[in-house]
């Protein structure tokens, strides 16, 4: 009898810090486990061993920032059944969407001698702003756990398990304390998207907003309570303008609150 | 096919942290050029970091690099630190070199055993390897594990840890809490000595070059956050005056900058440089695992950093055990970090290297200019020039063990392509 075939997991990486895809290495109890239920046809940063597509599940971090990437997005997803995008970068456009409320030659001549050299777009954006989707995971990164449930969820072909309520919720599950209430901790808990488990409010820090907007989230109505802590509007907006910037609900409050010349003046 | 006209092209080199591609010209057999290929798209860290808070900085600069954000942090922090004038506590001094030990274990042990590690004993990855040598595979997982739990307390998760912040930590852990980590990490420590001895083993290729070796040291300790800057080349400078010796240059064929010892060239960084600089400051038990190997300096042979790294991660898994027995909960996790206008510089000991940060701040607080100077940015003309030096070796080889060798020599060096500023593409052209 012929064994049934494994699905082919592939991974991409477009504009990002690598570190979404590495936490797949970082799962040191299951990756051999992964390694067993999937054939591993495309992975860069793991091994040198390339088959051919198509592939049944790809993974693809990191956002859209150059026409060559642009391209080869449209490849991945022809190449790719379902196609599940993984991390703030790949998902809202990462930190380096920044860019796209600000002068991207300006940034090229702080950090180039060259800019000439550079070929790039004025914006970074999402994958889905390109090609359809399968499946969002947010964060900045990824939580490994949430990263295995997506994994087991489309290799069983059921829907994954992930909420999309606010890091608030979690910390009540958890019993946390509210840093904002008991500490005066100005926190984004409130609007950001769970699956941290509430990890910076049991730092005894505020949340800063990793996993980007909650479903549901209000940044509006949040502004007075960080105001009432002392946030001026020009830090409110900086709070949002981090690595999920360009995530439409936390762009629309840091244009609103930002001193003229974007997010980050 | 005449040998002379022979094109060696490989699209992507794997195992490596981020991507780029790699260009040996041949006229010939003779080498002409090689270009080290890098074209990560630029992501202007250093343009959108104008404006922010400094207390903002390590968050962001963490994720220029998923591999090594605490490196990011811990540059970050010391140069701002150094800026404001702010003096850390013994305490969080102590911490911060947990932390960093947590860092190198991880970094380390992914690189020597599922990147570096499958290229001596012929595997596409470490996963195929894992079907032949299992038990090697498994424990070098448990280690990398007994590193990541470190980072994953102190820094609250493995990668852009959370709980590191400009004058310390949001919280400092119990000492039960530390010391729960001992028992993985003591067997970590005495399986990874098990195993030195057939790593010795590999089959490592005979290949030397002189080369400036430059890392931090500091005259007790194995260099992780401070220290003087010197090479084996006579340099001893303060790391304040880094720019008035380094330059970087930015070059036609990379995103990432190129930086060269002003009047004296290209220069390594990394484990090379800190073994060879700092032998006598590693912790006793790392320098008799590397003596029984007969890793003695000067070791000069790039291939031979798998043992080097091997010794490091020693270093730092004995040294996280030392800083977790003599662990007292400090009665405050940060200090009192003021506001004033100044410039602050920071080197670091990434694993991959000597990590340089520069900041100027503002009477507001806000960033005027930062600078950041990457390890894989400084050993870049260094990778090309032992490519430029194996290359007569490749030519008399054939294809496909030609290319495997050319990516391998890129790998010694662990270049986190993420770093530097994605996508490494192996081509040998033949004129």
């Amino acid at each position: 009898m012929r064994t049934p075939k494994k699905p082919k997991l592939a991974v991409f990486k477009l504009a990002s810090c690598d570190g979404c895809q590495l936490s797949l290495l970082d799962c040191e109890d299951e990756l051999l486990a992964v390694a067993g239920a999937v054939e591993i046809a495309y992975f860069l940063e793991a091994s040198s061993r390339i088959v051919k597509a198509p592939y049944d599940l790809t993974l693809v971090e990191g956002s859209i920032t150059t026409a060559h990437d642009a391209e080869r997005l449209q490849q991945i997803r022809k190449m790719s059944k379902k196609l599940i995008t993984i991390g703030a970068c790949a998902t809202a456009g990462g930190i380096q969407a920044l860019r796209n409320f600000a002068d991207v030659a300006e940034y090229a001549r702080v950090v180039y001698a060259r800019p000439e050299y550079l070929s790039t777009l004025a914006t970074s954006t999402a994958v889905a702003a390109h090609v359809p989707v399968d499946f969002e995971l947010r964060g900045c990164p990824v939580s490994k756990a949430q990263l295995l449930e997506v994994l087991n969820a489309f290799l069983n072909g059921r829907p994954p398990r992930i909420g999309s309520h606010s890091v608030c919720l979690d910390c009540k599950r958890k019993g946390t304390v509210c840093v904002m209430v008991a500490h005066g901790t100005p926190c984004l808990g409130p609007v950001t998207h769970s699956g941290c488990d509430a990890l910076c409010p049991s730092y005894t820090r505020g949340c800063f907003g990793c996993f980007g907007p909650s479903a549901s989230a209000h940044p509006s109505a949040l502004r007075p309570a960080l105001t009432r802590l002392g946030k001026t509007d020009a830090e409110v907006a900086r709070l949002y303008a981090t690595f999920n910037a360009a995530a439409p609900t936390f762009a629309a409050e840091h244009q609103a609150l930002a001193p003229k010349k974007g997010p980050a003046a | 096919m005449t040998k002379n006209a022979r094109t060696i092209k490989v699209d992507y080199l794997a195992r490596v942290e981020g991507e780029g591609a790699l260009t040996i010209r041949f006229k010939g057999n003779e080498p002409k050029s090689v270009e080290l290929v890098i074209f990560e798209p630029p992501r202007f860290f250093e343009g959108f970091l104008c404006g922010r808070s400094q207390l903002e900085v390590p968050d962001i600069t963490a994720r220029i690099c998923g591999i090594c954000p605490v490196a990011y942090q811990m540059s970050s922090c010391h140069a701002i630190e150094a800026a404001a004038g702010a003096r850390i506590t013994q305490e969080i001094r102590a911490l911060r070199r947990l932390l960093y030990c947590g860092e190198w274990i991880e970094s380390h042990v992914l690189h020597m055993f599922m990147l570096h590690a499958p290229d001596f004993l012929g595997y596409p990855d470490a996963i195929a390897m894992a079907k032949d040598h299992g038990d090697l595979v498994k424990a070098s997982l448990r280690i990398k594990k007994a590193g990541n739990a470190i980072v994953n307390l102190l820094g609250g998760r493995e990668i852009h840890p959370i709980n590191v912040c400009v004058g310390g930590f949001y919280r400092a852990p119990t000492a039960g809490e530390l010391r729960a980590l001992l028992p993985e990490l003591a067997w970590a420590r005495d399986t990874l000595a098990e195993i030195m001895p057939t790593l010795a083993g590999l089959p490592f290729p005979a290949f030397e070059r002189p080369v400036e070796l430059v890392s931090l040291k500091h005259p007790d300790e194995y260099p992780f956050n401070e220290g003087r800057l010197v090479s084996n080349r006579g340099l001893d400078i303060p790391v304040r005056d880094y720019e008035r010796h380094f330059e970087e240059q930015h070059v036609a064929h990379s995103t990432a900058l190129h930086a060269v010892h002003v009047g004296h060239g290209p220069y390594v960084v990394g484990p090379l440089a800190r073994f060879n600089l700092c032998f006598g400051e590693l912790r006793p038990f790392a320098k008799r695992a590397a003596e029984a190997i007969g890793l003695v300096p000067p070791v000069m042979n790039p291939f031979k950093t798998l043992l080097v790294r091997g010794v490091e991660t020693l270093q730092a898994l004995d040294e996280a055990i030392a800083i977790i027995d003599g662990y007292r909960q400090p009665p405050i996790a940060r200090v009192e970090v003021p506001t004033r206008a100044a410039v602050g510089m920071a080197a670091t000991e990434a694993p991959r290297g000597t990590l340089y940060h520069r900041y100027r701040v503002g009477a507001d607080g806000l960033i005027e200019e930062a600078k950041i100077t990457p390890p894989t940015s400084q050993n870049q003309k260094s990778i090309e020039d032992d490519l430029f030096a194996i290359a007569r070796r490749l030519v008399e080889m054939p294809h496909d063990a030609a290319t495997k060798l050319a990516e391998q020599t890129v790998r010694n060096y662990d270049p986190c392509i993420s770093c530097s500023t994605h996508f490494l593409r192996v081509r040998l052209e033949h004129e």
